[in-house]
């Protein structure tokens, strides 16, 4: 297991990392959600040994990560970047060997990821006669070259087809059922809902919230219910305890205690046919709104589904 | 690592080292314009020798006209291409044509013929055909003048083109490396001292390299050319020149890539090149100016920066004890450790900063 312990971070005066702590268990994809500035690069930065933190520790199944460790650590950076005049197959061969892969298994791993990424005939191209999409599979290829027993990656969906998306999905869940910890950030939510077991939210350098997917949309449910009848449900409006949320006709989303919900049910099947009744459970994107609502507005406005 | 089969091994610091400095080396071989102005450089050093010598060396020989039997110092003389005439009258119209440059023409002086000629006395052959008077000079000069500053003038020159040209390289693979941000998966894998060394010695390995091919090309123009003297000249003070050059060189280097760390786009390199250039410019400068000035040569080469041309200059002309160039050469060393020191921490501390150029300060305080 990967532990970050109490990682701070000051800029200047700034603060941009302020006492961040969380695991990210074997075999476990971890998602690591949160604002532009929120601190997540910089603290996946502090994760590489990349930038030196100001105080606090991470460890490796309890040992501190020293620089042997972290050579076995695979990264994509948020920055992408490689050498544009360097023909693909042998950068990677070249990036794996720094990682201290001798020089023959290092061009076979090389040539391995291409064939499995689609590239494998252009490997002797340069790395800026590619397209922008397959540039971006070569820089995943680039974090997993040299079979990483750590996998941190910054947005590795970011300028990403969907097509593409799947396939760095099945690259990443497969390296994570092996049992190397995953961490990765990204703006998708829904990318991350669909494919992270563990979350941590971070927004103005601390964490906000962290567990499994599961747990956190428990913590945030709230009470929430959605009713959609045969006919007008403008009524529900008048129920004491009940604050509609949205209203479109026919159906209704609302916050009310469970027994207020009982009295709005019953009411709705006097009124006629009840065609739906359920708790509404927030979706990813609502919980990181509810979380982050004091933190700096993203650029990504994530489109927040009624259920 | 309990999990994945890793035969990873852990690379040494000397390791990472080498295959950087491995990749550096094979990148610029492969570039078209590395090779190119290479052989373009070789050609105009041999080309240039073989020229000059052609052009300096020998004078043109003059055409003339002799009537009745060669006189010996003309004959022998290679200074002088002779055409038979029969008779005088013969002779003239041949100069008038301008089919020879001048005339012999036997008569009853001292010297037995005369010179005809157009509009000009022809001074070759006025001094191929005169007798002069040996001369002994009784304290003759080892060196022969103008040698001192044409010496100094090829020592700088070689140093300052071969370090500029690959200091100038450094600076645009660092700074490509920034802006490219390859530098961040880079620095994951390996420690920024390494990424330094190996940049310094890939690009040394270039420099000293080019200089060595350039030195060969210009040793094999002069031998062909058979201008040895000069070579057997050159050859202590020039074993010692390559000492220093390397040196110097991996001195220059690393004050190239400690400044190319403190920006991050191309367009930015200007402000940090200036200071650099003028560092690799001074010895050049001062060792053309003041070559004539003992103090300031002796000064200029325990500096570090002038050492690598003004020392190998006094060496030359003998003007250094034999400890001189080895005292010169540990203050170069101590000076290249010094500043690999200081470039292996600003090289740290910047790498990783976008955007505006780090100010030096802050690349030297932060930890």
């Amino acid at each position: 297991m990967l532990s970050v312990h109490n990682l701070t971070k000051n800029f200047g005066s700034r603060r941009v990392v302020d006492d961040v702590s969380f695991e990210v268990g074997r075999g476990r994809l971890t998602g690591f959600v949160g604002g532009n500035g929120a601190g997540k690069t910089t603290t996946m930065r502090m994760i590489l040994g990349v930038l030196q933190p100001d105080s606090g520790t991470v460890t490796l199944d309890g040992e501190p990560v020293g620089e042997s460790a972290l050579h076995t650590f695979g990264y994509m950076p948020e920055e992408r970047g490689l050498y544009p005049k360097m023909e693909i197959g042998e950068q990677l061969a070249y990036l794996a060997r720094l990682h201290g892969i001798d020089k023959t298994t290092a061009i076979q791993r090389a040539d391995d990821l291409l064939e499995r990424l689609g590239l494998i005939e252009r490997r002797r191209d340069k790395l800026e006669a590619l397209s922008l999409g397959n540039q971006q599979r070569v820089q995943v290829a680039a974090a997993l070259v040299h079979d990483p027993g750590v996998l941190i990656m910054d947005e590795p969906f970011s300028g990403l087809d969907p097509l593409a998306v799947d396939e760095v999905v099945a690259v990443i869940a497969e390296h994570a059922a092996r049992g190397v910890p995953v961490l990765f950030s990204s703006h998708q939510l829904e990318v991350v809902e669909r494919l992270c077991d563990d979350l941590v939210i971070i927004a103005n350098g601390e964490v906000r919230a962290a567990g499994s997917r599961e747990e956190l949309r428990e913590q945030y449910s709230g009470n929430r219910w959605s009713l959609e009848t045969g006919s007008d449900v403008g009524w529900v409006r008048d129920i004491r305890g009940v604050t509609v949320e949205e209203l479109a006709g026919t159906s209704v989303l609302f916050d009310g205690e469970a027994a207020v919900a009982d009295a709005v049910l019953r009411a709705a099947v006097e009124r006629g046919t009840v065609t739906s009744f359920r708790p509404v459970r927030p979706t990813l994107g609502e919980i990181f709104r509810d979380i982050v609502v004091d933190a700096p507005t993203t650029e990504h406005d994530e489109k927040v589904a009624a259920a | 690592m309990t999990t994945t089969t890793t035969t990873s091994t852990r690379l040494s610091t000397w390791g990472a080292t080498l295959l950087v400095a491995e990749r550096e080396i094979l990148s610029q071989v492969r570039s078209k314009a590395f090779l190119i102005s290479t052989a373009i450089t070789l050609a105009l050093v041999i080309g240039g020798i073989i020229l000059s010598s052609v052009l300096g060396g020998r004078a043109e020989a003059t055409s003339v006209a002799i009537v009745g039997p060669v006189p010996a110092a003309a004959a022998d003389s290679e200074l002088v291409e002779v055409t038979q005439a029969a008779d005088r009258a013969e002779a003239e119209k041949l100069v008038r044509s301008g089919a020879v440059e001048a005339a012999l023409i036997p008569d009853d002086s001292a010297v037995g013929f005369g010179i005809v000629a157009l509009d000009e006395a022809p001074d070759g052959l006025v001094a191929a055909l005169s007798v002069s008077p040996q001369v002994e000079l009784l304290e003759p000069s080892s060196t022969p003048p103008g040698l001192r500053f044409i010496i100094g003038l090829a020592f700088g020159l070689v140093f300052m083109l071969a370090v500029l040209g690959s200091g100038a390289t450094i600076m645009q693979n660092t700074v490509q490396e920034k802006q490219s941000r390859v530098v961040e998966i880079l620095l994951a894998a390996v420690p920024a001292r390494a990424l330094l060394a190996g940049k310094i010695l890939g690009n040394s390995v270039i420099g000293v390299g080019t200089a060595a091919a350039i030195a060969a090309a210009a040793a094999l123009g002069l031998a062909v050319t058979g201008q040895t003297d000069l070579l057997d000249l050159l050859s202590a003070p020039l074993i010692w020149f390559v000492v220093f050059f390397i040196f110097g060189f991996v001195l220059v280097a690393s004050v190239f890539a400690a400044g190319a760390a403190l920006v991050s786009r191309q367009e930015d390199t200007g402000t940090v090149m200036t200071p650099a250039m003028m560092l690799v410019m001074i010895p050049y400068f001062g060792v053309v100016f003041f070559g004539d000035n003992p103090l300031i040569m002796t000064i200029l080469s325990y500096v570090p920066f002038s050492a690598p041309v003004a020392m190998p200059v006094r060496l030359f002309f003998g003007e250094a004890q034999w400890w001189e160039p080895l005292i010169a050469l540990a203050l170069l060393v101590v000076a290249t450790a010094a500043v690999m020191l200081v470039a292996s921490k600003i090289y740290t501390n910047s790498l990783l900063r976008m955007g505006a150029r780090v100010s030096l300060r802050e690349a030297l305080r932060a930890s």
